[in-house]
């Protein structure tokens, strides 16, 4: 009895923390929301998370979205053979990339990159009183660390999904008239056709999204760093681990939101 | 005047300050002292508000700081960090002109690298430094910067939270005489946290020794030979034997 309680009690300590910490994420998340949008403002800040975020995020982005893409057309060609149905390459790589593959990939990694990098700055910053030093020097961390990169991120990611997609499809376009033998002009025409706006618009809202989870990660375990080193790299794990599964998680509610019949 | 009245802070269990009563009068250069994990720097942390207390008032020139408006409260100090605390991602001359480049404080970028300049020249630095990154200095030229940080805006008072811990003893005499002769030159109300006895000698006007919580004593820097109080002389002299336990 008394270890069916014991039980019992661990499952709601772990229950409140978790509910806890979800509590912690959303407080955090509004705060950085609202530092966005209430001056004072740091363009200066903001257009270094944009480089940082966009600009050097491109060349991990293409690579992967090139091989995924090209992968992809194999694949379908490779199944689709099963029941004659070669011809639906283009369709699939590019409905695949577009609304799938592309956000989500992009999105992780974001989430290996950047949000990484954030956190283990963040909770550097920490760890040697630079945080502390902003305070002192009447700059408040939250607008100064936290909104431009939350900002960053949700500009610069949707850019990066946007431009995964169209390197994606190429990716399975080259693979496919190079390898396959698909007629390039019938290819490009297929892929054309099969995209609708909301494909579209769906992938840009996810990149958004996961763009944002992505660098609140990041901000939120830097900001929540423990000590020495031992704290930085606990806080750089937990960020990445935590913006991935996010994503994730975030990418079936949004399908749900667009797709679902 | 700063003033500190009953200051309770706990972390978990462990009781840091359990009833700390100091008033630093305007203009006078006050070191604390006390073993490491006394709460010194929690202390420092409490009055400028880095740290909540969990009881006690605070106040500055008579005015409570937990109902000050906190950009006007917080321009009116500088701080030196143990570690210096400078921003790696930014040369010199910017951290230094940290404040002068935004906030209330805002100059334009010339006039403020030239105020980063004097200042760096203050503390012994050459003009050259204000475009070196943090990571390019040594352990004394990161504290000189640290310094130089703390006084660019003309604070009225300053702290500094070990100032030579980590340095050579000559280094360590010549950031104790920087720090001396500044806060002279400057009229500053100074709070210096240290366990360093000859930071305490170049620095105090006015020493007080923080330990269990509470001020042991308080009074001149030369008074402190003939206290009469075992705390204080045993910690003066680095003694193993007597009052403060020592862990061996």
């Amino acid at each position: 009895m008394s270890r069916a309680l014991s039980l019992l009690a661990a499952l709601g300590r772990s229950v409140m923390a978790f509910l806890a910490a979800v509590g912690r994420v959303t407080i955090f998340a509004a705060q950085a929301i609202s530092h966005i949008f209430r001056p004072p403002f740091y363009p200066k800040e903001l257009g270094q998370a944009l480089l940082s975020v966009g600009y050097f995020s491109l060349p991990v982005v293409g690579l992967t979205a090139f091989f995924t893409g090209g992968a992809l057309a194999l694949q379908i060609y490779s199944g689709g053979a099963r029941f004659n149905a070669e011809a639906v390459v283009p369709r699939i790589v590019a409905v695949g990339m577009v609304r799938e593959l592309g956000p989500v990939l992009v999105g992780l990694m974001i989430a290996a990159r950047v949000t990484s990098s954030i956190a283990a700055e963040i909770a550097t910053m920490k760890v040697t009183e630079q945080i502390d030093a902003l305070v002192t020097l009447s700059t408040h961390p939250m607008k100064y660390l936290t909104a431009p990169r939350v900002l960053a991120g949700l500009i610069a990611v949707p850019v990066l999904v946007g431009i995964g997609d169209v390197i994606g499809v190429m990716g399975g376009y080259m693979v496919s008239t190079g390898r396959l033998d698909f007629n390039p002009a019938t290819y490009l025409q297929n892929t054309v056709d099969f995209i609708e706006a909301q494909d579209v618009a769906s992938s840009l809202v996810k990149g958004a999204v996961f763009g944002f989870l992505a660098a609140l990660m990041g901000c939120f375990y830097g900001m929540h760093s423990g000590r020495g080193a031992q704290g930085v790299g606990r806080a750089t794990k937990a960020s990445v681990v935590a913006a991935a599964v996010l994503i994730l998680a975030a990418n079936y509610l949004l399908t749900e939101l667009f797709f679902s019949a | 005047m700063i003033g500190l009245r009953d200051i309770h802070k706990a972390f978990g269990p462990k009781k840091v300050l359990q009833g700390i009563d100091l008033t630093v009068p305007k203009g006078e250069s006050m070191v604390i002292i006390g073993g490491s994990g006394t709460g010194k720097s929690v202390l420092l942390k409490c009055i400028l508000g880095l740290v909540v207390p969990d009881g006690g008032t605070i106040t500055l020139d008579g005015q409570d700081t937990a109902q000050a408006e906190r950009d006007a409260f917080l321009a009116r100090f500088g701080m030196l960090f143990q570690g210096g605390a400078l921003f790696d991602s930014l040369p010199v001359w910017q951290n230094v002109a940290f404040r002068l480049l935004r906030g209330s404080l805002r100059k334009p970028a010339a006039e403020a690298r030239e105020i980063a300049i004097s200042k760096l020249r203050r503390v012994g630095l050459k003009a050259e430094t204000a475009d070196l990154y943090p990571a390019e200095l040594s352990g004394g030229m990161q504290k000189r910067v640290g310094l130089a940080r703390a006084i660019a805006a003309e604070p009225e008072i300053i702290f500094f939270d070990e100032p030579t811990t980590g340095l050579d003893p000559i280094m360590a005499g010549v950031i104790n005489d920087l720090i001396r002769e500044i806060v002279v030159e400057m009229g500053a109300t100074a709070m210096t946290i240290t366990h360093d006895m000859s930071s305490v000698r170049a620095i105090a006007d006015r020493v007080a020794m923080l330990h269990d919580g509470t001020i042991r004593w308080t009074g001149p820097v030369s008074g402190m030979s003939e206290s009469g109080d075992p705390y204080l002389d045993q910690f003066i002299h680095g003694r193993a034997e007597g009052p403060i336990e020592a862990v061996r």
